[in-house]
Formats: structure tokens, C-alpha cells, sequence
């Protein structure tokens, strides 16, 4: 009988106006909160990889103190980039016939590849590289678990002399050429699972892999500003504001380039203004009003811009402690951004019916596996593994090979 | 390196060649077999797919909206209860007459489908001399020839059979609502129980046993015609149907080629 009476309630409650087809008029869009959480981390770890090649293979100098924790953070970030995908199947125990019998017209089946190919082939081998002379270092003067676990991490491999150093190099700058692409293509992918959505006015846009490279840029460099910027606080050492200048200066103008490109998305959109289009500005008007005017807009993109901007401009007359707060808000603000724009793409696409006669509505609940609880212990997970990774990769005690680009002093 | 003719690279080359073509039909047979042994259509054994196409189309003038296709199906394929989950299901439309002094050709166009139309229709609260006209439409699986839905499952698990049904394989649907989300009609539901994605497959079981789909078979008014485009018979139901009406599909512009089609529809149908 109760359960009778919170039907004929729920019932009673239009959750909708206008006309939805019937499937859709369940009470939670198909797509909840886990499937914002996919963009946005697969985001991150694109962004940081970028922000690592930029010292890597552009040979940026000042940014050498943050190669690592780039690296490292991308690591974090890619070994969770699944779980929100895993989590939402409706049989997670069968997500390995993705891999096994893919079905090479789906972009979502390739996305298994193409994740795998990133995380083994570009990620690891990098790191790898990367480590490889401090993993011979460290087992030498590490006992206990530590020494155990750098001695498997050199894998056997103990030569460390000039010449298979030159060649660990070599092959890590080549790694580092082919992970450019490979990071774009990785989100740039993730863009295409909802851009080839031809079904969907809101998602089927053959720009969304590059709005979603350019957000992922923008974000990548703010989850690098802000882990440099809180390490740097835990570890109580200075910060090296040369660095901090640049990195800003890269987030600066890859703001400037991604809300250019979804500043045309919108207004070819609204100029075109296609069938259905009334139904999205309504609903981007009324549904997605606080993630879309303040959240994606406001906090994430004009905020950002003008603290970025002035500190272009007047980066010398301002105070050092100043600077420093503008440079961590932006990133905060950023941050904040990008997740509500991935929320804009994910549920935006779910808000109105695709007979464009009417929307829909959701509230996003505690409990649950598509609640927001669920969606902090997702977010949190990553820094989680990050810290772990930080003290075993990181760790002040440990000295590094200080060849570039290894330099961390300012770490 | 410069590329060398000799015999034995052409030797290599031709049986290779010719290999590839003698294998082909095997692989192709091998597939069939394997889609046999595993898929999970429903047919019974010795019904073979390639003698047949199969086809459901409306005729829109036809609908009562009486609703008894919805309860036909829902009660023959067990389809949830609920008030979100159809595999077909009746909109009515109510197009109003312009507003005195508007320059329109019609005036709000009103679309309901109170529990998929399966208890009927209450009575419109717009004053019928306000109303310009009214119609029932039946909606299901479009059957598109280029079916967005089988093309972004990630596993495989819907595919399009040679007889122009387009299943679902509820063992090796992963739940991941892809085709959900590609499909342009709204057919496509993920079941609550068992966390797979369903919709229409014109009752498969059935017609592949010689009978109707529950709807047609319950549908009072023959608004739904539904028939075998291989059939030799003349005067095959759909093939007479197609040949006399001029008939329309849902959404034509998104190039997905429905098969299922409409006579008499109007253009505010999406």
C-alpha cells in the first residue's frame, strides 16, 4: 500500500512540463552524476599529461618543478577514470566484453582501447623512463617495503650508466611526442561519445571533441596549479612564483581559446537556431540556469579570466602573497568550472525530451549510486591515490638524478 | 628497400590472395553459426531469417487511441508495470486553432500520452471549438535501416537480423544506456529488473511462429498493418498497404532510414 501511495505521488507530481516520450519520463535522467564525473576526471588526466610535455618536449624550464607531480597526478586521476563508466553499467561484471568482442562501430567500445592504450603505452612507459634511474638509486639506499618495491620497479634493469641514460631519455621525449596526440585523443574521444549523438541537438556537434580538449586543457592545468600550490603548503617550503607565473600564463590563454570555442558553439546555436531550439534555451534558461549563467560562466570562465588577465598585465605590481591567492582562486574557480560544464553536457542532454516538446527535471540526491556522496568519494579517490603516489615517488628524503627535466627543488 | 619481384614473393602473394577470397564464405558461415549458437532471439530452430522481411507500418486516421496495443504488449512481453516503460505506446495531439489576429497557420500544438494511452484517453480540457484538429498516433520501434542504436552498442548486443527486426540480446547487454540515448525516437528503455535494454522486437517469438505481434492482433480498428515484404503472396497486408498510400517516416532528416511507416501523419509528429 505505500509503496501505492508514493507512486500516485510521484504521479501526481508532474516532474516534466510539456510532452516527453513516455521512456523518458522516469525519474532520473539515464545518465546521472557518475557519467559527470567520467568527462571530468578523463579531463584532468589529459590536461595534466599536456601540462607534463609542455616541460617534456616545449622544454618550458620554469615549469620543471611541477613536471612530476604533472605526470603523477595524471597517473592519480587515469586509474580512477573508469570507475564513474563501471559503476553506472547496468551488468558491470560483463564491462569485459568491451574488450573482448568489441563493437568496432561504437565509439564507447574503442574508448576501452584507446584508455588502455594511453594508460600502458604512454602513461607507465613515460613514468617508467622517467623513474628509471632513481628506482636503481633508491633500491640501493631503501630497505623494508620501500627498497622491495623499487627493486620490482626497476624491473631487472640496473644499468644506469651514461649511455643507457641518454637512451632512457630519448625514448621518453618520443613517448612524450606520441602522448600529446594520444591525451587529445583519449578526450577528444570522450568528446565524440556524446558529439556522434546525432539523436541529441544538445550533444551531436562535430566541435564537442575540441570543447572538450580545450576544457580539459583548461582543467588539467588548474588540478596541476592547485595540487603545486597545496604540496608546497603541507611540505611548508616556498613556492617557486616563477613557475607559478607560467603555468598561469598557459592557463591564461588556454581559458581564453576554450571559452572563445564554446562562446561560437553557442552563439552558431542560437543564430542557426535549429528545430528544437526553443526547448534548449529554455531549458538552459530555467534547468541549467545556476551550473550554466554561474557556474560554467561566471565562476569558471569570467572570474577566472579577469584574475588571470590582470595578473598578465600588472604581474609585477602585485604583491607576492596577493598573487598568490589570485593564482589559487582561479584555479579553485576553474576547477568548479569545468565540472559544471561537464554537468551542463552530460545532464543538459537529458533535461529535454527528444520529441522537443518538453523538459524534464532532477535533483540530484545523497544517497545512492548515482548520489552526490557517492560522486565526493569518486572525486576523492584520486587525490587519494595521488598522496600515496606523492609519498612513494615524491618524497623529500629521497634525492633525485637531477638531470632536467628532474629538477624539483622547488618541491 | 627497394621492392623486388620474384617468384616466390608472387607465389606468396596470389595464395594469399586467393586464400583470403576461399576463406571468406567459410567465415561468413562461421559467423552465421556462432550468431546461431549464442545470440538469444527467441526464434525456434528451423526458422531461417533470410526468407523473410518484416514489416509494421500505421495508418494514422485509423487510431482510436483506445489503447488495448499498450496493454497487449505490456502483458505479452512482460514489460514493467510502470508508467515510464513502453515498447509501444499511443500520443494523442491536439492541434489548436490559431489565435484570433495571429497570422499562423495553426495555433499550440498539445501532445499527451497519459500511461503510454493504455487506459485510453481522458477527455481534453480544450474547448473543442478551439481545437483545429486531433489525432492518435502509435509509436514503436522504427526498425531504421540505419539504426543508430546498433551502431554505438559497445558489445554488440542489439544487431539488426536479416528478416528487418532489430533485437536485443538481453545476455550480453552490458546496461550501459548508449543506445538509449542514440535512439532518435524515444523507443528504448532500460529494464529495472533486469538492468538491460529493451524495446519493440515486433514480438519476435511470435511472428517467427507464424503469428501476428500481440498489438496487431488486438488492435480493433486494423490502424496497425504489419506483413512479410517477402511473402509471395499478392495481397500480402503490408505489401498492398504500401503500394496504396502515400506514406511518411518519423524523423526523416536524421538519416536513420526508418522502415516503419505512416500514413496520413502530420508534420508536428516527431
Amino acid at each position: 500500500m505505500s509503496l501505492e501511495i508514493t507512486n500516485a505521488i510521484v504521479e501526481a507530481i508532474p516532474r516534466f512540463e510539456g510532452y516527453v516520450y513516455p521512456n523518458e519520463s522516469g525519474t532520473h535522467p539515464l545518465w546521472g552524476f557518475l557519467i559527470v564525473l567520467y568527462p571530468y576526471i578523463t579531463g584532468l588526466v589529459a590536461g595534466a599529461f599536456i601540462m607534463a610535455s609542455l616541460v617534456r618536449v616545449f622544454r618550458v624550464k620554469p615549469l620543471e618543478p611541477v613536471y612530476r607531480l604533472s605526470l603523477l597526478t595524471a597517473l592519480a586521476f587515469l586509474l580512477c577514470a573508469t570507475l564513474p563508466l563501471l559503476f553506472h553499467l547496468g551488468h558491470p561484471e560483463r564491462s569485459f566484453q568491451i574488450m573482448i568482442t568489441p563493437h568496432l562501430t561504437s565509439p564507447m567500445a574503442i574508448f576501452g582501447f584507446v584508455y588502455a592504450w594511453y594508460l600502458m603505452a604512454v602513461l607507465f612507459l613515460e613514468l617508467w623512463f622517467d623513474y628509471r634511474e632513481d628506482f636503481v638509486e633508491w633500491s640501493k639506499t631503501e630497505s623494508g617495503f620501500r627498497g622491495i618495491l623499487y627493486r620490482a620497479f626497476t624491473l631487472g634493469v640496473t644499468d644506469v650508466s651514461d649511455k643507457a641514460l641518454a637512451l632512457d631519455h630519448k625514448l621518453s621525449w618520443i613517448i612524450s611526442i606520441v602522448g600529446i596526440p594520444s591525451a587529445f585523443l583519449l578526450h577528444g574521444y570522450v568528446g565524440f561519445i556524446f558529439g556522434s549523438i546525432k539523436a541529441n541537438p544538445w550533444w551531436g556537434n562535430a566541435i564537442m571533441p575540441i570543447i572538450f580538449i580545450l576544457s580539459a586543457m583548461v582543467s588539467g592545468i588548474a588540478l596541476c596549479v592547485f595540487n603545486y600550490m597545496v604540496l608546497t603548503w603541507v611540505r611548508r617550503r616556498t613556492l617557486d612564483l616563477r613557475c607559478l607565473d607560467v603555468m598561469g600564463m598557459f592557463l591564461f590563454y588556454a581559458l581564453v581559446i576554450d571559452a572563445t570555442v564554446e562562446a561560437l558553439d553557442w552563439i552558431h546555436r542560437a543564430y542557426s537556431a535549429e528545430e528544437g531550439f526553443h526547448v534548449m534555451e529554455y531549458m538552459a534558461k530555467e534547468r541549467l540556469f545556476y551550473t550554466l549563467s554561474i557556474g560554467q560562466v561566471l565562476v569558471g570562465t569570467l572570474i577566472p579570466l579577469l584574475l588571470l588577465g590582470i595578473l598578465q598585465v600588472l604581474r609585477k605590481r602585485i604583491p607576492d602573497a596577493v598573487r598568490k591567492r589570485m593564482y589559487f582562486g582561479s584555479a579553485v574557480f576553474i576547477l568548479i568550472g569545468v565540472l559544471a560544464m561537464r554537468w551542463n553536457v552530460v545532464m543538459g542532454g537529458q533535461f529535454f525530451s527528444k520529441s522537443l516538446r518538453g523538459v524534464m527535471s532532477y535533483k540530484l540526491e545523497f544517497a545512492g549510486v548515482e548520489g552526490w556522496f557517492m560522486g565526493l568519494i569518486l572525486l576523492s579517490l584520486p587525490f587519494i591515490i595521488l598522496t600515496v603516489l606523492i609519498k612513494l615517488f615524491l618524497a623529500e628524503r629521497l634525492p633525485t638524478s637531477g638531470h632536467v627535466p628532474h629538477r624539483m627543488e622547488g618541491i | 628497400m627497394k621492392f623486388e619481384f620474384s617468384r616466390r614473393r608472387m607465389l606468396g602473394a596470389v595464395s594469399g590472395a586467393l586464400a583470403g577470397l576461399l576463406s571468406a564464405p567459410a567465415a561468413r558461415a562461421a559467423k552465421a553459426t556462432v550468431q546461431k549458437v549464442f545470440a538469444s532471439s527467441g526464434a525456434p530452430n528451423g526458422y531461417d531469417p533470410y526468407k523473410h522481411k518484416w514489416l509494421m507500418c500505421f495508418d494514422v486516421d485509423k487510431c482510436i487511441g483506445c489503447g488495448l496495443c499498450v496493454d497487449a504488449c505490456k502483458t505479452e512481453n512482460h514489460v514493467p508495470q510502470a508508467s515510464h516503460y513502453f515498447r509501444t505506446w499511443i500520443e494523442r495531439y491536439i492541434i489548436k486553432k490559431p489565435k484570433p489576429g495571429s497570422d499562423r497557420t495553426r495555433g499550440e500544438v498539445l501532445v499527451d500520452s497519459p500511461n503510454g494511452g493504455r487506459d485510453g484517453f481522458p477527455p481534453t480540457v480544450v474547448p473543442r471549438e478551439e481545437i483545429l484538429k486531433s489525432f492518435f498516433v502509435p509509436k514503436l520501434c522504427n526498425l531504421c535501416e540505419a539504426s543508430p542504436c546498433t551502431q554505438v552498442c559497445p558489445v554488440g548486443a542489439t544487431f539488426d537480423t536479416p528478416d528487418g527486426a532489430v533485437l536485443v540480446d538481453p545476455n550480453y547487454c552490458i546496461g550501459c544506456g548508449f543506445c538509449i540515448q542514440a535512439c532518435p525516437y524515444g523507443c528504448r528503455f532500460l529494464n529495472p529488473e533486469t538492468k538491460t535494454a529493451e524495446k519493440c522486437n515486433l514480438c519476435y517469438h511470435r511472428i517467427t511462429r507464424g503469428l501476428k505481434p500481440a498489438c496487431v492482433e488486438i488492435c480493433p480498428t486494423e490502424a496497425r498493418i504489419f506483413g512479410d515484404l517477402k511473402n509471395p503472396v499478392v495481397d500480402d497486408p503490408i505489401q498492398a498497404f504500401i503500394q496504396k498510400n502515400k506514406v511518411f517516416s518519423l524523423k526523416p532528416h536524421l538519416g536513420t532510414e526508418p522502415r516503419v511507416m505512416y500514413a496520413n501523419l502530420d508534420k508536428e509528429v516527431r
